[in-house]
């Protein structure tokens, strides 16, 4: 027997429940986000149920695809003759670095074979597309489509053309979940690429900032300054840029500074993306993961202080 | 019985157009004001056929968008059991409300589960949010009369089809 208000409608209608149903259900759905964050143990229901989903991504993606195949097709040949001119340009200017680079690596194999190190330092790459989702805005995830039977990871470095964009953070089939550097409980040691002071820059939850909060006050370190990955923790492979240096100021207990920097990659622009990882990963994992490894293989004895 | 199979249809249809919504990229000045449209949906079933959709209904919703979006698994089902018990509790006078009173009261609805999330994210770890984090409720609720009416006039239409 409903109860009814004094305009005649019904008050609860059947079917509403009461507050207690509505308890357990808040309640079920804290437990399953608990377990979730907790533990793997969700991990096969998610996989299962992003197979379900999955056409309704394809439906999602299918209007940028016909929007950009159609721009393609339809642009102009001055257009596309810049395009490519510039391309050509960009190449070349890549193609000089890379010889600059070879004959660095060439140098430094030599060196290292002189010192007898045991591990490779070089890296695997492997190109990723973004699928073209949008998630939530705020928490600073994409999708990128390659996933477990590509050989993805969790914790692989992302990079795009112009540096680090952040690490896998779950790995599906055929696809992977990418938290960005800029997410707020993201973190990445780096080094200042100029004086080699090692510090941790944090997420700041905004796609064009990044916070380095902890500074030591003495610490060497102005506005320009290179960030790179240093390798520490055994995560990021050592040496990718990150971010520069575009403001430092002193906290408000005056003893640290803290400094905030610009990613250089395209966080929120990217589309196509690198995931790369450390030979000395794919050979198998490091044999302690110290907490106070510092980036060189073991069997190099050069204070890690100093930089090249 | 055959009314029950055409809800069903257009209440699967609405379903699957609001998580493409979800999904579909925008330019990123634009994502910020993206509204819940799952909720929208939501809420619309609620106020119009609560004996077939209750919190139980809101809770599957939920873990569909957990799922689309990749939170947490239960984040959105915990929002959206809010939004379906309150529009439960006030929809017999939600249902008669002129439409602007409606929109409003939708975009009260958002705005409470804009708190919830900052609650819950709160709670799960670090979490950012700036002033155009408070902008999406406001277009939910500025979008809430042509959702209301196009589901509406298609459920209607589809209703006269069928009888």
């Amino acid at each position: 027997m409903p109860v009814y208000s004094a305009e005649g409608a019904p008050l609860f209608s059947e079917g509403s429940g009461g507050s207690l149903r509505l308890l357990v259900w808040l309640a079920l759905a804290s437990a399953l986000m608990a377990i979730d964050l907790r533990t793997g143990l969700l991990r096969e229901v998610r996989v299962a149920a992003n197979a379900l989903v999955a056409p309704i991504q394809t439906v999602a993606t299918a209007p940028l695809h016909a929007a950009r195949a159609m721009r393609e097709a339809t642009a102009e040949r001055a257009g596309l003759v810049a395009e490519n001119a510039d391309l050509r340009e960009q190449l070349l200017f890549a193609q000089a670095k890379l010889d600059r680079l070879a004959i660095v690596q060439e140098q430094n194999n030599r060196l290292r074979a002189l010192l007898d190190a045991r591990q490779k330092l070089g890296l695997r790459a492997q190109l990723a597309e973004l699928i073209d989702v949008d998630l939530d805005p705020y928490r600073h995830r994409i999708l990128i489509n390659q996933g477990e039977r590509h050989g993805v990871f969790v914790g692989q470095a992302v990079i795009d053309a112009n540096g680090l964009v952040g690490q896998v953070l779950d790995v599906e089939d055929a696809r992977a979940t990418v938290i960005l550097l800029s997410d707020p409980s993201h973190a990445v040691p780096v080094r200042v690429q100029r004086t080699g002071l090692r510090v941790i820059a944090y997420g700041s939850g905004d796609p064009g900032r990044i916070e380095l909060p902890h500074v030591p006050f003495s610490a060497d370190i102005k506005v320009g300054d290179l960030l790179v990955t240093s390798g520490i923790g055994g995560r990021f492979p050592p040496g990718l840029p990150v971010a520069t240096v575009y403001e430092v100021q002193t906290d408000n207990s005056a003893t640290f500074a803290v400094a905030e920097a610009r990613p250089l990659a395209g966080i929120a622009g990217a589309t196509e993306l690198l995931l790369v990882s450390d030979e000395t990963l794919a050979l198998g994992p490091l044999p302690t993961p110290d907490v106070e490894f510092v980036g060189p293989p073991e069997g190099l004895q050069v204070p890690s202080e100093n930089p090249p | 019985m055959s009314r029950g199979r055409a809800i069903n249809a257009w209440l699967l249809l609405s379903i699957a157009v609001a998580s493409v919504l979800t999904l579909i990229a925008v330019p990123e000045s634009l994502r910020v004001l993206r509204p819940f449209w799952l909720a929208l949906v939501l809420i619309y079933w609620t106020i119009e056929a609560p004996e077939h959709y209750g919190l139980g209904f809101a809770f599957a919703l939920g873990l569909l968008q957990d799922v689309l979006v990749g939170t947490l698994l239960g984040e959105h089902a915990f929002r959206l059991a809010i939004i379906g018990f309150i529009v439960l509790r006030f929809r017999s006078r939600m249902r008669f409300f002129p439409m602007w009173q409606q929109a409003l009261a939708v975009g009260a609805l958002l705005l409470n589960d804009r708190i919830v999330v900052l609650l819950l994210r709160a709670i799960a770890g670090d979490f950012a949010i700036d002033w155009r984090y408070w902008l999406a409720p406001l277009v939910g609720a500025a979008l809430w009369p042509w959702v209301f009416l196009l589901l509406d006039d298609l459920r209607s239409r589809g209703r006269q089809r069928e009888s």
